[in-house]
């Protein structure tokens, strides 16, 4: 009876069993916690995280492997990302915990375990190599959020945003789900891989396919934020606590990609042709709502929530241009510049966002724009980090913007789409002017409010780091870069 | 020569000593800062003349190359080298950085070190567009200068500043955007390289050229600026600092103009010489129109601004005409114009800074009350106008000179700019100096002090040196010049 059962490696998932078993040790130990400031709960969470860096390091192999029945995949690819993820969750908790001292309902032990099963959610993501692997990590990931979203339960926002990004995204479950099924009616398989070697080699029915397909790309776009499937985005980011919308802003982008990569490119290449042009659409859409909007809000996590769904759109250009017209000689470069852009977009989401929880205080927000008039005068090193930032966002150099930028749009032009390069361009340039705006209010305005920032010497220490790692990076692009591209190379 | 990174320490050292200056902090240090600024520019100065002493005048190539990988992984190039065409504005940026920094020095009370540590920057960022060999290297300056100069005007600017520093953000981010596309073109068609001198040599049909030239034609039209894409300037200068505006004028418009020589002409030559008609009329435009709108202005500073506009006509006027006479002149017009716009623009500064008016309405008289100063400013205009014996002259007299040789209606076209230049720069001079004293404010006007005094008498020499014996300076571009005509006399297409 039991003549099947072959134990499997549990090697290239040994960091999530880790993870898993850490997130049931926190939840017990912080019952124990005395501390009404949490702090071995945090701890105890960073040692963690940091615990899955050091194994996820020690058992990283060039090789790809496949473990769990094939549903799961271990490559340089999730290897990296991965090590993102946990870098960009211990910075995302760090920056978050003054805010929570100073809003006692938040910091409760539940927002660790949540903040950890968030990121077992895009570890799972990003190693899945069969379509429940993935919908599991997804809804892992979702659920721990909507949940961590309401945390703030006596706000009005904050319940409503977390009810909009349930409902949305129960929404986007159901099209995700069922493109999927729609997919595996039409090869038989849910496994990622062998769906790629069926459509290879054998004749399918396209028609069930290609409908399967729009379902799919619909429910990524969810997802990714990405216009037309964007409304969350904006009544999410402003509601949710601002540590929360850190936290949505910045590690589940690198999984989103991640999934993106592993369905469309890993699962569905042959038929590029067919997603391809319904990335253009997304993204040319991303990119002109995202950046025009942007430019009418007052409130600075509005702002950049647009200024998200934009970035995506933009970084959705590079894995639009991997296959052209069947050729995927450009492959390889399309899709690490996209790897790129998405790393260094969380890397500056992170810090702006950062910023904001700097500058905000027991019962001070510091989400409206007009909260950074003057910051020169009040704190001219934190004005020039956020300063940084914003250029780096806009897309101009020395700063990791610039090369992120510019590895995707020499993607776009390799292949051949200048109309698609120059679109992109023309809304990088609408783009900067509300980040200038961001500078204009800091540098040029008359401080509004003179209180002194209260930030602990770690938030500040680290803050800066994340800044200036945004200037280090955009003088010397070249090890991230070649980085993505070896990871990639690995995993393709 | 020397083996030391002389082009490296021009970028770097004002950058570092502007992070220095930085560090210094609030207003308490503003001495300090100041002399550290001060420092740093005369260091920066220091460090490029072995460049005017080292180089070698019967060479046409690039001198002083360095050339280290940055990014392998796009096949980008840490790459300098200077030649005839570009050498002397590195000396001539890292000068006018001092003067910047002088003309800053009593005027600027607020955020002291970020003033002058923004110019440091600026002048080292400007070094590195003067003289990167390699794309991506040339446009990472060329963007990167944008962010000081933004902040300039933003912060130490006028009533209107927060729409001038936008604007001038924006048009020219516009322009460089194309430019950056264009680059992408031309690094896949020459099999993965963004060195410059690999896309001199790189053979374009006759459409790719046309498309490269125009996307390189709005990026520079904007930074020079030429009519109509010209709009965003009056409106920097008259919002930004005087600092701001001797920057702007003295070199942050040259960077446009060599733009044109370093990747138009030489990268696109059959391009260049087929809509070399269209730049020709826009820059007659410039020259004539712009000439014109000069005359009515009634603000100093716009008044100079457009005067600026119809001077670089001539350099786009000049490169275009394909002979060694017209680029020279219009080599020899730019670095004369660094030097007498700087200090047009500082002149008015020195008035400003006392009246606090920029109107010709406001003044009249100052000769009474001003005397030194009135001297100074007599022979800034006149240089502006293109009197003889000032460097203003030997630019335009050579550009008309090749033009006459091109086609004798252009040259007359562009030999009215003598007498518009003349008539709306003496007619200012006339209504701001001389005549009764307009008003109290002018009654109780100062004479200049020595470091204002400094600054003008040194500009007034290199105004002079230049007109009296400008073959010091052509010596140099001769080689290269000949080199580029050379080069652009071939033809592409294959």
């Amino acid at each position: 009876m039991f003549d099947n059962f072959v134990v499997p490696d549990l090697l290239p998932a040994a960091s999530e069993i880790f993870l898993a078993a850490m997130l049931l040790v926190i939840l017990m130990v912080d019952l124990f916690v005395k501390d009404s400031r949490r702090t071995p709960t945090f701890l105890l969470t960073q040692l963690t995280l940091l615990g899955c860096a050091a194994i996820q390091v020690y058992t990283s192999t060039a090789d790809i492997t496949y473990t769990f029945s094939n549903m799961f995949v271990d490559d340089m690819m999730a290897d990296l990302l991965k090590l993102f993820v946990y870098m960009t969750m211990i910075v995302v908790l760090f920056y978050s915990r003054g805010y929570l001292f100073d809003r006692p309902t938040m910091n409760k032990g539940e927002y660790y375990v949540l903040a950890l099963t968030a990121t077992l959610g895009m570890m799972v993501m990003i190693s899945a190599n069969n379509f429940v692997t993935i919908y599991v990590g997804l809804e892992l990931l979702s659920l721990s959020l909507y949940g961590m979203v309401a945390m703030n339960r006596d706000s009005v926002a904050s319940t409503e945003a977390a009810m909009k990004y349930f409902i949305l995204g129960a929404l986007a479950s159901g099209m995700l789900l069922y493109g999927m099924s729609m997919i595996y009616g039409g090869t038989g398989t849910l496994e990622i891989t062998k769906i790629a070697e069926t459509l290879y080699n054998a004749e399918s029915n396209r028609t069930v396919l290609v409908f399967g397909l729009v379902f799919l790309v619909a429910g990524l776009a969810f997802k990714l934020g990405v216009v037309p499937f964007h409304m969350w985005v904006p009544d999410v980011y402003h509601g949710a606590p601002t540590t929360v919308t850190l936290l949505i802003g910045s590690a589940p982008k690198l999984a989103a990609f991640a999934i993106v990569m592993r369905l469309l490119v890993g699962g569905l290449i042959t038929l590029a042709a067919d997603w391809q042009d319904m990335l253009i659409v997304l993204s040319v859409l991303s990119m002109a709502v995202g950046n025009l909007a942007a430019i009418a809000q007052t409130s600075l996590k509005r702002m950049l929530a647009y200024s998200a769904i934009s970035h995506m759109g933009f970084m959705l250009l590079g894995i639009v241009t991997g296959v052209v017209s069947g050729d995927a000689r450009y492959a390889l470069n399309a899709y690490s510049s996209s790897m790129f852009y998405v790393i260094s977009y969380v890397l500056m989401s992170a810090g702006t966002f950062g910023v904001v929880l700097l500058m905000a205080r027991a019962g001070f927000e510091a989400d409206n724009l007009d909260d950074y008039k003057g910051l020169n005068k009040r704190s001219p090193w934190f004005a020039a980090i956020m300063m940084m930032l914003m250029f780096s966002m806009a897309g101009v150099p020395f700063f990791i913007g610039f090369f992120a930028k510019f590895s995707v749009l020499q993607a776009v032009v390799a292949a051949d789409y200048l109309w698609l390069a120059i679109v992109a361009i023309l809304f990088s340039l609408i783009g900067a002017f509300y980040y200038l705006r961001v500078v204009k209010l800091m540098y040029f305005d008359a401080p509004a409010d003179e209180t002194p920032i209260a930030a602990g010497l770690d938030m500040r220490l680290l803050i800066s780091v994340n800044g200036l790692a945004v200037a280090v990076l955009g003088v010397f692009p070249q090890v991230l870069m070649s980085l993505c591209a070896y990871a990639l190379l690995r995993s393709l | 020569m020397s083996n030391y990174p002389l082009l490296s320490l021009a970028i770097w050292v004002p950058i570092v000593a502007g992070g220095i200056v930085l560090l210094t902090g609030g207003d308490r240090n503003a001495p300090m800062a100041r002399m550290l600024a001060l420092v740093g520019a005369v260091l920066g100065f220091l460090v490029t003349l072995p460049l005017w002493t080292g180089f070698d005048v019967s060479q046409g190539a690039m001198q002083f190359v360095e050339l280290h990988s940055w990014i392998p992984r796009f096949n980008i190039h840490y790459h300098l080298g200077v030649d005839g065409i570009s050498m002397l504005f590195v000396i001539l940026n890292a000068f006018i950085t001092i003067i910047v920094v002088a003309a800053g020095w009593e005027v600027i009370q607020e955020k002291v070190a970020q003033y002058m540590a923004a110019f440091l920057i600026m002048s080292g960022l400007m070094n590195g567009i003067f003289t990167a060999l390699d794309g991506i290297l040339f446009y990472v300056f060329f963007e990167a200068s944008l962010i000081p100069l933004y902040l300039i005007i933003g912060v130490w600017g006028g009533v209107r500043r927060v729409y001038a520093a936008f604007k001038f953000f924006l048009y020219t981010l516009f322009g460089s955007l194309l430019f950056l596309i264009a680059q992408m073109y031309l690094f896949f068609q020459s099999g993965g390289s963004f060195s410059i001198l690999d896309w001199h040599q790189l053979p374009l049909g006759m459409a790719p050229q046309i498309g490269v030239f125009l996307a390189f034609l709005v990026a520079f039209a904007v930074k020079v600026p030429m009519w109509p894409v010209h709009t965003w300037l009056p409106d920097a200068h008259v919002e930004a600092p005087t600092g701001g505006s001797i920057v702007l004028a003295a070199i942050a418009l040259k960077l446009g103009a060599y733009g044109f020589l370093r990747f138009s002409l030489p990268i696109a030559p059959d391009a260049s010489h087929e809509l070399s008609g269209l730049v020709i009329a826009l820059s007659l435009i410039a020259v004539v129109y712009i000439g014109f709108v000069a005359l009515v202005q009634e603000d100093m500073k716009k008044l100079v601004a457009y005067s600026s506009i119809a001077h670089m006509g001539f350099v786009t006027l000049g490169f275009f005409m394909f002979s060694s006479l017209g680029i020279e002149g219009a080599l020899v017009q730019m670095v004369s114009h660094g030097f007498v716009s700087g200090a047009m623009f500082f002149s008015i500064g020195v008035m400003y800074d006392r009246v606090h008016s920029r109107q010709i309405a406001d003044y009249g008289g100052v000769v009474h009350t001003m005397p030194k100063f009135a001297a100074l400013f007599m022979l800034f205009s006149m240089a502006n106008a293109g009197l003889p014996a000032t460097s203003g002259f030997v630019g335009e007299f050579m550009v008309i000179l090749g033009a006459v040789k091109f086609n004798f209606w252009v040259a007359f076209a562009a030999a009215t700019s003598l007498i518009l230049g003349a008539a709306y720069t003496l007619w200012m001079y006339k209504r701001v100096i001389f005549g009764e004293v307009a008003n109290h404010h002018v009654a109780e006007l100062s004479d200049i002090n020595g470091r204002e005094f400094a600054i003008l008498a040194v500009l007034a020499l290199c105004t002079l040196w230049m007109g009296l014996y400008p073959q010091v300076f052509t010596d140099f571009m001769h080689a290269s010049v000949n080199d580029l005509l050379r080069h652009v006399a071939i033809s592409k297409i294959q």
